[in-house]
């Protein structure tokens, strides 16, 4: 046998090995610098060409100064994937999120905040639409900044109300007339004489109504079809959700209201006949809804609808107004639920100084109006341009401008569990929509079950709020 | 161990060593670790504190833990049986002397190959109330008013039940090899005794292929517990009045969207020993039905 070669010392093999599999699993070493210049990643939600558009305002921010270079990621789920990335100790330098996570996120110790960045640049609340700023807030500090806002309102199409024998140029103004309108909209296929007629809803006899053997062929208006939370109708009911503190108010007399209000709607439409109705639908952002398909008169969406319409219903002809709310609710005033994309510094971001220089450019005038141009949204500031209004492209973003700073504008309730508190919410409609609970019933175990929630969260709030609130104001002088 | 012997383990262990790793951090370590944040509460991003049993507890007087239960034993209920009926059927016929007997074996094979989103997505519109082709079909055979299958919280679990038929290709394929190790001379045997063929089929085909019959029924129970997929492509979550929220969907919940990833461990434990005793309780009742040849 001849001599084998001398072998290789074992550790030296085992090293190779482990290296070799290791080599996929390192980090590669990232010192944030792009040449001289420092990197700034930003991960944001957008995609197509809202993310377009993001990029524009960034490739501007690049080429307007030569220290900060700032990577634009478009990313899916970036909220779920930035807990992630936070809890690993890796975020991106700034990220876009939706108003909704800055309380769960920021009482969580994901975020970093502002507030001493913004004294020294002297950007305060004055700069903002109120409803806007407060959605940034929370437990006294201010966590982010806002991109693009939002607000609904009621889009309805003239060329249906035309068919009705209704006034175009004349949407409802009050919930009474919502709901008469709606009545005269829908269109139901029912057998008369031994022959199948169309005809109004508002049309049909007494009993015709209480049988309800009739195919719905086109809705009036319908709450649960709308671009928001349904949880959210409360506000146009004076409901106000969270006392602010400790005790939720899922059951308040703004919310059994609107609740009722659910259900009076699918009693009037019968629940086989509207989950038939509803069953030709599929995903929103498909176009497959019945308010872009013309078989649905008014839908309350957002200052992004005319972007739908124009890409899957081109032809049609639709207004839009303010949502009725009912009598005394806000004084009177036009009732809309805000929200926003905000953007903020995760905490453990390695360049926060330089991220924020990112996000207070954004909250530059002539960049913020450049960004909602093109995203054809409208912008946060108090300030808004004349150009940026005789030139914007979606005709609606007045209405949504006044709107937003309405006395009757509400943000959603700024809770850690705001999710879940939704959640309940949704559950218990669909439970009053199918008729099988009541409004009463149905909203009584959401107080229960939100409550017994809120108090878990607060009892851990009281173990480490008074640690978490000096670890803030600490922040202070950054 | 021989000199010589030793330094070859060691290489031996040094090339399987990615496995090694890979094991210890993705399969042991989440492991151990979703054992210990069972017992915190953990929100991914703060520390995890320490709180006992609280998660058990809690998952006792939790109202949605003990509909997911339910929903997830009621939904293996009908899929469980149907899919181990149907598959069987599904082998016997395919196992008979036709002509083209592979083709078929192929086409009833070839759903599963079909990934489970995709088949979502199939079923979504065939399980449509207003245009789905079932209905269209029973409208065809005179039911003019067909279940709302989606949009009918009474009527989701038999859809997804149904659904999960499409599936079977698998069981089928394993009750096939089944079927030809059933030894010819008993059936021969049985046949000249002046069985029928239904005789036949009870009282040596299925005795012959019980412990496949139970092997399909442990792995139907495993998987079944941890339906998740089809309810979540196809309702985005709990599903009308939260029919469809399964034991897997509500632990997802839990952990992805409201982030208490200490209640979802506890949960997954709990499922995990939910299946260990199912399992057993299968294994238990079965002692007698199951007969295993050469013992």
């Amino acid at each position: 046998m001849s001599a084998m070669p001398a072998a290789p010392p074992r550790w030296l093999s085992l090293a190779a090995v482990l290296a070799a599999s290791l080599a996929g699993c390192t980090r590669q070493a990232v010192d944030g610098a792009a040449g001289s210049r420092v990197t700034v990643d930003y991960w944001e939600k957008w995609s197509g060409f809202e993310a377009d558009a993001m990029q524009a305002v960034v490739d501007d921010f690049n080429r307007s100064q030569d220290r900060i270079e700032v990577r634009f990621l478009s990313v899916s789920e970036v909220d779920t994937k930035l807990l992630l990335a936070a809890s690993s100790g890796h975020p991106p330098d700034v990220a876009g999120l939706w108003s909704e996570n800055i309380p769960d996120f920021s009482e969580k110790g994901a975020l970093t905040p502002l507030d001493g960045g913004l004294a020294a640049a002297g950007i305060g609340a004055d700069h903002y639409i109120p409803v806007y700023w407060e959605l940034c807030r929370h437990r006294g500090f201010t966590w982010g900044l806002p991109t693009t806002p939002g607000c609904v309102a009621l889009f309805y199409n003239k060329k249906l109300f035309r068919a009705a024998g209704l006034d175009p140029e004349r949407p409802p103004r009050t919930l009474a007339e919502l709901e008469s309108m709606s009545r005269r909209l829908t269109v139901v296929e029912i057998e008369r004489a031994g022959r199948r007629v169309r005809l109004s809803f508002a049309d049909l006899t007494p009993e015709e109504r209480e049988g309800r053997h009739f195919n719905l062929v086109q809705l009036g208006h319908l709450p649960q079809d709308a671009g928001m939370y349904v949880s959210a109708w409360g506000f146009w009911f004076g409901a106000r959700y969270y006392d602010g503190d400790r005790r939720i108010l899922a059951n308040d007399a703004g919310n059994l209201a609107a609740f009722r209000w659910l259900k009076e709607t699918t009693q009037a439409y019968g629940v086989d006949n509207l989950r038939d109705f509803g069953a030709s639908f599929g995903i929103q952002q498909s176009g497959q809804t019945p308010f872009l398909g013309g078989l649905e008169a008014m839908v309350v969406q957002g200052p992004w609808w005319p972007n739908f319409i124009e890409k899957y219903a081109p032809g049609l002809e639709w207004g839009v107004a303010p949502c009725p709310a009912a009598d005394g609710v806000a004084g009177g005033a036009p009732v809309t639920v805000a929200q926003a994309d905000v953007v903020v510094i995760p905490r453990g971001a390695r360049h926060p100084r330089e991220a924020f220089e990112f996000i207070r450019y954004l909250q530059r005038q002539d960049v913020a109006e450049k960004l909602a141009r093109s995203q054809q949204k409208f912008t946060a500031l108090s300030q808004v341009s004349e150009g940026f209004l005789a030139t914007h492209p979606n005709p609606s973003v007045r209405l949504f401008i006044s709107l937003a700073r309405s006395p009757g504008a509400r943000a959603l309730p700024r809770l850690s569990i705001w999710h879940e508190y939704n959640a309940e919410m949704s559950v218990a409609a669909e439970r009053v929509q199918n008729l099988g609970y009541t409004p009463a019933a149905a909203l009584a175990e959401v107080q229960e079950r939100v409550q017994w929630k809120l108090d878990r969260v607060s009892k851990r709030w009281d173990a480490v709020g008074r640690e978490r609130m000096a670890e803030w104001r600490a922040y202070g002088n950054w | 161990m021989a000199t010589g012997e030793r330094p070859r383990t060691w290489l031996g262990l040094a090339f399987v060593s990615p496995w090694l790793l890979g094991v210890a951090a993705f399969t042991v370590y989440p492991v151990a670790a979703s054992l210990y944040y069972s017992f915190c509460d953990y929100d991914v991003l703060s520390k995890p504190v320490w709180v006992g049993l609280l998660n058990y507890s809690d998952m006792a007087s939790d109202r949605v833990f003990w509909q997911s239960v339910g929903n997830t034993l009621l939904f293996n209920l009908m899929a469980l049986p149907l899919g181990l009926v149907s598959a069987l059927a599904l082998a016997l016929l395919l196992n008979q002397p036709v002509r083209a007997r592979g083709v078929f074996r192929a086409v009833y094979y070839l759903p599963s190959l079909v990934p489970a989103v995709a088949s979502a997505m199939i079923w979504l519109w065939i399980l449509n109330g207003r245009l789905g082709l079932l209905n269209a079909a029973l409208g065809a055979v005179g039911i003019h008013h067909p279940p709302q299958w989606l949009a009918d919280p009474a009527w989701t679990k038999p859809s997804l039940a149904i659904m999960s038929l499409w599936g079977c290709g698998n069981t089928v394929v394993i009750y096939l090899a089944a079927l030809q190790g059933v030894p010819r001379s008993l059936l021969e045997a049985a046949m000249i005794d002046g069985a029928s063929a239904w005789d036949r089929l009870v009282h040596v085909t299925l005795p012959a292929i019980s412990p496949v019959i139970y092997f399909n029924l442990i792995i139907g129970i495993i998987g079944g517990l941890q339906v998740f997929v089809s309810a979540f492509v196809m309702f985005g979550g709990p599903g009308p009045d939260r029919s469809v929220l399964f034991y897997a969907v509500y632990l997802y919940q839990n952990a992805f969207e409201y982030r208490q990833m200490g209640y979802a461990c506890a949960m997954a434990w709990m499922l995990c020993l939910l299946i260990l005793a199912l399992t057993w309780m299968a294994s238990r009742s079965s002692r007698r039905l199951v007969h295993y040849q050469g013992e």
